[in-house]
């Protein structure tokens, strides 16, 4: 039935969405190209014009960059590992037969649904607060010295916080995935003898891996650009401790006011996005596609 | 037949289960116990029951004035949405029904246009913004809001639409239903689940976009993330308030999220789940 006619209308359908993304990609990302070769100072203006590749070496030699690059792999990094094995183990526990089911998964999707913002100074304040936080008050309980969580281990606290925010999501995705496995099959399982981890591992985890594969892809894009959490609880310390690549440049940019620098660690930072998007897209792809 | 399960089975899950849920809901729940105490009680130590006051409200509204906030937020989600939808409903459809051979390959640009660090490309926005005089405009936030958001809404409606069977389509035909008929009593009741999801999830990502809604805004079209900043340094004691604005400001979409919960999850899953 698809006959021209119908192809060109599907065609004319999908035009918009195409052409605004592609403007939305394309135009901000080559004036930061161009900025990125520019000295560009807004409060220092006597010094600006055409600089080549200044701004990537003075970006490169920043003490901080390497480590902002290796705090943002680890953020991303720790965040899966903890919500993909949390997110399956709390799916299994939920999946059980027990009393008020519906309760539950509303309790355990909440944090889903806080702004980050919220989030970050909830824990901040609340949580992780080195003097009236419940975490202080559960060591002055036990005897012990309350932890200067920010102070002391800044990027786990961060991690822990933006964990706090994605378990939701990746437990409720593998749970839908793990309540569309096949009775059945189970059953049949079960009758073979197949104990509760070869069921696991030769049965439940592989009906699981699509759903793994949206959960890594979907957080990936998410957690490369985390910004929020850090403004508000450690601003990046102490030092650069817990400076990530998107608050990197977001201190050149708006705080030094240095834009080439900024636009320079911009073009890193798309760069970077790319390299890890290409391999979990393939991934991605390649588990969709099935 | 479901599997026999035992009591005892049962009585352990139910309790592991809900030990783990209420300690993941634990920081939310304490914020609302403490945005019900007074600034004095919040400081004292662990404690579950508030006295039950409301003057940490009625001081955060007198500080900051919440509603203007809560509008905004209301507006800015609700609009980028009917616009994301507008733009991204004929499109999933087209992929949907006629795919043709560079369907997947759309698809996949469309979601890596989301890996763009959104701080790389602050200055130029902001630029672009001033130019066109739409810094702190609602109007201009709603569309970044919408840019951003469109790749997420295209794909979940893909995969909603491509649920849809095309045999029921030629049925209808050979029916006699005209192409409107067909739209109208065939199509719509089909697609309407999947939009409606869409459209809570683009609705939760609007309201808690915290980068864009941020720094475009200063005063006129800032919403509740903006409202909830102005905590973040602080401010003496301070605790009962900074609880009191966290309960406003997420409250709204924490019962949209309860109510629908169920359709959202579906949506989440991108097609991962059949």
């Amino acid at each position: 039935m698809a006959t021209q006619q119908t192809r060109s209308l599907a065609r004319f359908m999908l035009a918009p969405s195409v052409v605004l993304l592609f403007v939305w990609m394309v135009v901000p990302l080559a004036l930061t190209i161009w900025f990125s070769f520019q000295q560009y100072n807004p409060l220092n203006p006597i010094r600006d014009g055409f600089v080549w590749f200044s701004n990537y070496s003075l970006f490169y030699s920043n003490p901080a960059f390497l480590q902002s690059i290796l705090n943002t792999l680890v953020l991303v990094g720790s965040v899966l590992l903890i919500t993909v094995i949390g997110g399956i183990m709390l799916a299994l526990l939920i999946d059980q037969p027990m009393w008020g089911q519906g309760i539950v998964r509303i309790l355990v999707i909440s944090p889903f649904f806080v702004m980050p913002p919220v989030a970050a100074l909830v824990w901040k304040n609340m949580i992780m607060h080195p003097q009236y936080g419940v975490f202080a008050d559960i060591a002055r309980f036990f005897g012990a010295q309350p932890i200067d969580w920010f102070g002391q281990h800044p990027m786990l606290a961060i991690i822990i916080i933006v964990a706090w925010q994605w378990l939701p999501f990746a437990t409720l995705i593998l749970l839908t995935a793990l309540q569309s496995l096949d009775g059945e099959q189970k059953e049949a399982a079960e009758m073979d003898g197949a104990g509760f981890v070869s069921r696991f591992i030769y049965l439940t985890l592989p009906h699981m891996s699509r759903a793994i594969t949206v959960v890594i892809l979907i957080q990936t894009i998410f957690l490369l650009s985390v910004y929020a959490e850090i403004l508000v609880t450690t601003n990046g310390g102490p030092g650069y401790a817990s400076t990530n690549l998107p608050f990197l440049v977001y201190q050149k940019a708006l705080l030094e006011f240095k834009i080439g620098q900024a636009s320079a660690g911009g073009v890193i930072a798309v760069i970077l996005a790319n390299i890890v998007a290409f391999f979990a897209m393939r991934a991605v792809g390649k588990n969709l596609d099935k | 037949m479901a599997r026999a399960v035992t009591t005892q089975h049962k009585v352990i899950a139910t309790a592991a289960a809900w030990i783990v849920a209420l300690l993941i809901f634990f920081p939310i729940l304490y914020t609302i116990i403490t945005s019900f105490k007074s600034e004095q009680e919040a400081i004292q130590g662990f404690n579950l029951i508030p006295s039950g006051t409301f003057e940490s409200y009625t001081e955060v509204q007198a500080q900051s004035g919440y509603f203007k906030f809560f509008l905004n937020s209301v507006i800015l989600a609700v609009g980028s949405t009917i616009l994301a939808l507008i733009v991204a409903v004929p499109a999933a459809w087209s992929m949907a029904f006629s795919p043709g051979k560079w369907t997947k390959d759309i698809l996949m640009w469309m979601l890596s246009t989301k890996m763009m660090p959104a701080v790389a490309v602050l200055f130029p926005i902001y630029l672009i913004f001033r130019d066109l005089g739409l810094l702190d405009s609602r109007i201009g936030l709603m569309i970044m809001l919408m840019l951003i958001n469109l790749p997420i809404v295209i794909w979940m409606l893909y995969t909603y639409f491509r649920e849809i069977p095309g045999e029921i389509l030629e049925a209808a035909r050979m029916d006699g239903a005209t192409l409107w008929g067909e739209i109208v009593y065939v199509l719509t009741p089909m697609a309407v689940p999947g939009i409606a999801s869409t459209m809570l999830l683009n609705i939760i990502l609007a309201w808690n976009e915290a980068f864009w809604t941020i720094r475009l805004t200063t005063t006129e079209a800032a919403p509740l993330t903006a409202f909830i900043s102005s905590f973040s340094s602080p401010q003496g004691l301070f605790w009962a308030k900074l609880s009191a604005a966290s309960t406003l400001a997420i409250a709204p979409i924490l019962i949209m999220g309860w109510f629908s919960q169920k359709q959202l999850v579906r949506g989440l899953t991108f097609g991962a789940v059949k």
